[in-house]
């Protein structure tokens, strides 16, 4: 019984937390962009012409009722992936992100026999 | 491979790629120029220009040239500019402009994948970039432009 109720709650939560829009926030966006003029800087940080025109064209979008993600494809269709500090996963980078968790899988493989030699 | 990324910036990736949603005011009127206009042109040169760049001056000649080609059309994009000062550039330097644009705040030329002036993105009538040039026209990219468009 006591499950039963844990679960309902968990998937009503669950429910309410998809059914609210997520705010788009303008600084979240601003920081994950980089200022292609400075040294590495983001947007945020910038106070530079293309910093402060980047920032107006993110205002717009978000007025237009676009998403954090559609506005970091936007960017990225304009000046590449690299304006974007944490760019998506795609088959460029994906090595980049998958080698981490194959190293860690793999040490912890080598430490397991190693253990288990000792013994 | 992202490891072996050039981080010097470029935008070269925009060649091959089409242009959409562009919208871009015209300089003396309250109307906007947009991609079906683009498309009448067999060659269209956009470029993104202000009176208070260095560079542009230094490119103009070349601009006022490339004016004679018959198969090119020259957008003009005024940037971030004031109105006076570029009627006086252009009354100095020459009008190469068929067509003359502008973009106060700059959030037009954001759509081209613009950085900084001059830039020149030359397109077809299929809006298609087939080259861009990030910084001053040189004798070279006059060259190939011309190439292109024979």
């Amino acid at each position: 019984m006591k499950f039963k109720l844990i679960l309902i709650t968990l998937l009503l939560n669950f429910n309410l937390a998809s059914g609210v829009e997520k705010k788009v926030d303008q600084n979240t966006i601003h920081k994950n962009l980089r200022c292609l003029v400075c040294q590495g800087q983001s947007i945020a940080d910038s106070n530079s012409d293309f910093a402060q025109t980047i920032k107006l064209v993110v205002k717009d979008l978000i007025k237009d009722g676009k998403t954090e993600r559609e506005i970091y494809s936007f960017m990225s269709d304009k000046y590449g992936e690299w304006i974007v500090f944490k760019p998506e996963l795609n088959k460029h980078n994906v090595v980049l992100w998958v080698l981490p968790y194959l190293a860690l899988i793999f040490g912890g493989v080598i430490i397991f026999i190693l253990v288990r030699r000792r013994n | 491979m992202s490891l072996n990324k050039d981080t010097n910036y470029s935008t070269n990736f925009l060649t091959g790629k089409k242009i959409s949603n562009i919208s871009l005011e015209y300089f003396d009127e309250n109307k906007f120029y947009k991609e079906d206009d683009l498309k009448k042109n067999n060659y269209t040169l956009i470029n993104f220009w202000a009176s208070w760049c260095l560079p542009c001056r230094q490119e103009h000649p070349l601009l006022v040239q490339l004016s004679k080609e018959k198969n090119l059309k020259l957008l003009g994009v005024n940037f971030k500019d004031k109105k006076k000062q570029a009627e006086t550039f252009l009354y100095n330097l020459g009008n190469p402009y068929d067509l003359l644009t502008k973009d106060e705040l700059g959030k037009s030329s954001v759509k081209f994948g613009v950085y900084g002036i001059p830039e020149s993105i030359l397109v077809n009538k299929d809006l298609m970039i087939l080259k861009k040039f990030v910084g001053p026209l040189s004798t070279e990219d006059y060259d190939s432009i011309i190439k292109i468009i024979n």
